[in-house]
């Protein structure tokens, strides 16, 4: 069992040493610093002249753009619709993926009937459906889904299908000699050890639908967050167009906390790995 | 009927890319008696664990047969508990849950488990560790529990692979004291594998030593110093003499088992 020890923060020792850890306050305040620099330098760039605001509005007009859309434009509704496009399609693929990932990664002959075909869906890239989805489905929430179960499901079925095959074989020679069966080593002992990297996968996935579904939403909709990227060019509102990519981002910042939390409370087994 | 017999087996690995196949183990017979505790002794690489993991079941000998409580070996079961070299604890699970984990898997209720776990914990010296997990016990302590969990199918025989390998020299004393005391209060069959000669006498009725690879069973000696032992017989004359007769036969199978690996 690798148990390195990770250099602990000491006096005398350079935080640029590395693996050299730093306290949470300190790690808080870069974090927020980068922030800080960014707006600095959008700030500096607008309001110095150094670009013209018809294509990049000032952090300012930015937000007042964002203020109007949610006080006079309804924009809330686009943004609850896009989360419920991405949360909706995320966990359709994830629900069917997941088992099936967990199948291909312990059975050989289910691996060996997917893996290959999955290996190829997963390069066709999901944006290309549009047009076609488009065509089946038409422009309503059903093709908004297709694409996001496109985009996720493959990847996260052969992600999943890698991580349980690599469920350390002594944990599953001693679940044997315990007297575990198939379904004991499948669902108590491979499922429990990947389930950490299942939960990272998934969050990691989550990340790539807000991709799809933007560019679902800029290609045919009549609501979203892309669809009102999309109204807003015609207008050449740049402020309008950038909140709208800034909320995706805040929206993905806090989700990806949200999992952080859930890991912590989920997985308190591996706390300080 | 012996406990365990092993008949004729032996295990020959297929050879890399065409290449010749590879000998582990020699076809050899073995048979232990119930609640015998007879080590394997041998250098490493001589396949004294293959032979171990062929009675568990967990490798398949290419010929020969092991039979336990007289029925073949095709598979692990939970009659043969085992204890190996790596850590081997699930780390998701507590120490009383890793402890619970083969009652679970036979479907036993919870309440029971609870109590299996809490015995064996008391039995092996981990009281007030019940709720640890893992990564928080030292190298011994988790053998400690991997000893407890292969005891709480309560399994007619014992398969332990070099469980204190991994251990300091002070905590490995202990554990052998430890596993003595376990074997003096259950009297379950053991085999034991080591390549550590003081802790095959120390520990065994009957030791084996087994031959550089391919592994064949080339003296066996037979250890009648008197239960319970305490520590201190490891320095009487008798333990020394026969430390002595098995450094001998392992002194020569380890230069040639150094002398094949160049």
């Amino acid at each position: 069992m690798s148990r390195a020890p990770v250099p602990g923060h000491r006096q005398g020792r350079s935080p640029f040493e590395p693996l050299v850890a730093i306290t949470p306050r300190a790690r808080v305040a870069l974090g927020v610093a980068f922030f800080v620099c960014f707006f600095a330098l959008w700030g500096g760039v607008t309001w110095g002249g150094l670009v013209k605001p018809l294509f990049l509005a000032d952090p300012a007009r930015t937000f007042a753009a964002g203020w109007r859309l949610f006080a006079e434009f309804g924009f809330i509704g686009d943004v609850a619709i896009t989360v419920s496009r991405v949360v909706g399609g995320f966990v359709i693929a994830a629900a069917v993926a997941v088992p099936l990932g967990i199948a291909m990664g312990a059975f050989k002959p289910v691996e060996a009937f997917f893996e290959p075909f999955v290996s190829f869906a997963r390069y066709l890239p999901a944006s290309a459906f549009i047009p076609l989805l488009i065509l089946w489905l038409g422009v309503d929430e059903a093709q908004k889904l297709a694409v996001i179960f496109i985009g996720a499901f493959f990847q996260i079925v052969l992600m999943i299908a890698v991580m349980i095959g690599e469920t350390r074989r002594d944990l599953v020679e001693a679940a044997y000699t315990l007297g575990a069966g198939s379904r004991g080593i499948v669902l108590r002992v491979m499922l429990p050890y990947a389930a950490p990297q299942i939960a990272e996968t998934l969050r990691l996935v989550l990340g790539w639908a807000w991709t799809y579904v933007i560019v679902a939403e800029l290609i045919g909709a009549d609501s979203g967050i892309g669809h009102m990227i999309m109204d807003s060019q015609r207008f050449l509102d740049t402020g309008q167009m950038i909140f709208g990519i800034f909320l995706i981002g805040a929206i993905g910042l806090v989700t990806d906390l949200g999992f952080r939390a859930a890991n912590r409370l989920l997985f308190p087994w591996q706390l300080g790995r | 009927m012996a406990a365990v017999s092993i008949e004729g087996v032996g295990r020959e690995f297929p050879g890399l890319r065409g290449g010749k196949p590879t000998r582990a183990v020699e076809p050899l017979d073995l048979a232990v008696a119930d609640t015998d505790f007879v080590a394997i002794l041998g250098p490493s690489g001589c396949g004294k664990s293959t032979l171990l993991r062929i009675v568990a079941g967990l490798d398949q000998a290419t010929e020969g047969r092991v039979l336990v409580g007289g029925r073949e070996v095709t598979r692990p079961g939970a009659d043969r508990g085992m204890v190996f070299q790596s850590y081997t604890l699930f780390p998701w699970l507590t120490v009383r849950e890793n402890i619970g984990f083969g009652p679970r898997e036979r479907g036993v209720p919870e309440a029971e488990r609870r109590r299996i776990a809490d015995r064996l914990m008391q039995q092996v010296g981990l009281t007030g560790f019940a709720d640890h997990y893992p990564r928080m016990l030292s190298g011994g302590m988790q053998q400690r529990t991997a000893l407890a969990r292969a005891l709480a199918n309560d399994p007619a025989i014992l398969l332990l692979d070099e469980p204190f390998g991994a251990l300091d020299h002070q905590t490995r004393a202990l554990m052998q004291e430890l596993l003595l005391q376990v074997w003096e209060a259950d009297r379950k069959t053991v085999l034991f594998v080591t390549h550590d000669i003081e802790e095959a006498v120390f520990m065994a009725n009957r030791v084996l030593v087994m031959t550089a690879r391919p592994g064949r069973i080339k003296k066996e000696v037979a250890v009648p110093l008197p239960h319970p032992r305490h520590w201190r017989m490891k320095t009487t004359p008798e333990f020394a003499a026969i430390e002595e007769e098995l450094t001998e036969a392992i002194r020569e199978e380890s230069l040639r088992a150094a002398a094949m690996n160049v």
